[in-house]
């Protein structure tokens, strides 16, 4: 099976999001990649390095700058004339041009894989991870995401991938893009980070959430994160829930701070390594996955935590 | 312009599902069933348009059950003006769901559609972008703000790092994420007058679309169970712990 992975990034560095796609693609077989952008050379240079990749297609036009679905997704529907599957890691431009894709190649696409079983068979979380299903695909042509916490990182050195240029549809001149709020910041991404704290409706304000997780997520070098509460009540920007519908994160320790645990927010954090849970009360379900729990008052035990580690 | 509204009749989303024994499914028998939550935002948010006189008419869909209806009143009550059944037994895939929503969308011609970005139970994410491929439309998914001016529709979407805004040209698709806007209940007075809104029913065959299944489900189970662990006495017991984990 030959496969056509998407690369993804912002046109000068791949996102380490790719790299899970990569090891699940090299489960069907030989995995190609797509690097769709402008003036995104070096991304391709990068990506041909990724250990197991053949061939790294660059599609270099303006009308591919931002990813949008409507001029992207008909590139992809011709590249499939060539491979069998395409694969897409399970991120918000991922879940954009997928299911675009499968669409315009008429198959069902295959969302958030968390295992290949086989050829055509994978298995995937619904009901927000409270169960999990396999299931088969009878369409000719196979179109995935993944979910990146279920598979192992490919190596970003080690291969010797051929870069060639292909061109396709431009600018479909259906949407354009306007403005990007992207937020800089040192701390590890939620998605790669290898320490979570992570606080709830329970901080009260945006003031106090910075005043008492920040500290701690620094003493920790950890990302930080958020329940829904959290994020809804602005305490911090959409882009730090965790969840069914938000960030699906596995770190090695995930530090839940004045957080309930509702199944929505359970299901974007259950995988951690290590679950640490802060609350007042003892019958919070949080306490019920974490495997150390703390019952106490956060405003007390946070500071206190943060000074004596 | 008209606005139509995609609704699914899923589970409550307060409702933890239970897996069968024999393997065969979730267990939805006597469980309480609600409008999708996504699907509830784009029905405020369609009215919201409206209100603001931007839109003349709101068409809640739904394909699924005759217990669907429930969920197609539920839109009704909010304030959808009126209503399609596309009624069938048989589960449908997003792609097959996408097909009919085309069809039905040749018939109204609406100047928007609105979805929501994922249902709950199936955790798809994908009908709205499928159904704006099969359509050659533009798509504004996982929306925060939408903003409806001239022919044009600015919707600036959730998305990993933050917040992108895009403009798409009408007729478009837009699928709603968390933080767009909050529901409103519908009162009692509208819950009945509801009850005489239009609601028609038709079939996938009316609209000519086969809905066979493309994915066979051959096994659903549970997740491993995670066990608790063990509570600390205090802070000192805490910091311990987590020394000992080797990330301090
Ligand atoms: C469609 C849909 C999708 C959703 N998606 C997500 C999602 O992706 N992610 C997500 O997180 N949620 C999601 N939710 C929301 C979810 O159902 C919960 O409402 C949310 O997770 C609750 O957030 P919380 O735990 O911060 O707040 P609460 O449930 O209000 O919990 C606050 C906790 O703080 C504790 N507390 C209060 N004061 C203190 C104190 N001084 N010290 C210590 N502890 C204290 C309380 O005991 C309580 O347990 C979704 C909901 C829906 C309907
Ligand atoms: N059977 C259905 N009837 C009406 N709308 C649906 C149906 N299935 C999906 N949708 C719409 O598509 C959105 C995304 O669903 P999904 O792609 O299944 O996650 C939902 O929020 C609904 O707006």
């Amino acid at each position: 099976m030959k496969t056509l992975v998407w690369v993804e990034h912002d046109n000068k560095n791949l996102a380490d999001a790719t790299l899970a796609a990569v090891t699940a693609a090299g489960k069907l077989g030989e995995v190609h990649l797509l690097v769709a952008g402008a003036n995104c050379r070096a991304v391709a240079d990068e990506a041909a390095k990724i250990a197991g990749v053949g061939k790294v297609h660059l599609a270099d036009d303006a009308a591919y700058e931002n990813a949008l679905a409507e001029n992207v997704a008909p590139l992809i529907a011709e590249l499939m004339a060539d491979h069998d599957a395409f694969v897409a890691p399970a991120t918000t431009t991922g879940k954009n041009v997928a299911p675009r894709v499968a669409a315009l190649l008429d198959v069902m696409q295959i969302s958030d894989i968390l295992s290949v079983e086989g050829e055509k068979s994978f298995t995937r979380p619904i009901y927000a991870g409270n169960a999990i299903a396999t299931v088969e695909s009878s369409d000719a042509k196979l179109v995935i995401t993944v979910r990146g916490t279920a598979f192992e990182k490919a190596a970003t050195e080690g291969g010797s991938g051929a870069v060639e240029e292909v061109s396709g549809p431009t600018d479909a001149g259906l949407s354009s893009f306007v403005s990007e709020e992207i937020a800089e910041s040192d701390r590890p991404e939620l998605t790669s980070a290898k320490v979570i704290v992570s606080g709830g409706r329970a901080l009260k304000d945006s003031e106090t959430f910075e005043q008492v997780i920040t500290p701690l997520a620094d003493k920790l070098g950890a990302g930080i994160g958020a329940s829904r509460a959290a994020v809804d009540a602005g305490y911090v920007p959409n882009d730090y829930q965790v969840g069914q519908t938000g960030k699906i994160v596995a770190p090695e320790v995930y530090i839940a701070i004045g957080i309930s645990g509702a199944i929505q927010h359970l299901a974007g954090m259950k995988d951690s390594k290590t679950i640490i849970a802060i609350n007042k009360d003892e019958d919070a379900p949080i306490f019920q996955v974490a495997d150390i729990g703390l019952v106490a008052d956060l405003f007390k035990a946070v500071p206190e935590l943060t000074e004596k580690l | 312009m008209k606005i139509l509204v995609p609704v699914k009749r899923v589970i409550d989303y307060n409702v933890k599902p239970r897996v069968k024994a024999d393997g065969s499914g979730v267990d939805l028998a006597n469980v309480k069933m609600s409008m999708n939550p996504f699907d509830e935002i784009a029905v405020e948010e369609a009215i919201r348009i409206k209100e603001a006189g931007k839109a003349e008419e709101i068409i809640a869909v739904s394909i699924g059950p005759a217990k669907a209806q429930e969920t197609l009143r539920t839109a009704l009550a909010m304030g959808a003006d009126r209503a399609i059944l596309v009624e069938t037994d048989d589960e449908v895939e997003p792609l097959a769901v996408a097909k009919i929503l085309k069809a039905v969308a040749e018939e109204e011609q609406p100047g928007l559609i609105m979805l929501g970005k994922q249902a709950i139970d199936d955790d798809s994410n994908q009908t709205g972008q499928m159904l704006a491929a099969l359509m050659g439309r533009p798509q504004g998914t996982f929306a925060n703000t939408v903003e409806v001016e001239g022919d044009s529709v600015t919707v600036k979407r959730e998305v990993d790092g933050g917040l992108q805004t895009v403009k798409l040209t009408l007729p478009a698709i837009v699928t709603t994420d968390l933080r767009l806007n909050e529901p409103r209940y519908a009162s009692l007075p509208n819950i009945m007058k509801a009850k005489k809104k239009p609601l028609d029913t038709k079939s996938p065959a009316h609209f000519g679309v086969d809905t066979a299944p493309r994915l066979t489900t051959t096994n659903v189970s549970e997740p491993p169970v995670r066990q608790a662990g063990e509570k600390v006495e205090d802070v000192d017991a805490l910091v311990a712990k987590i020394k000992a984990l080797g990330i301090a």
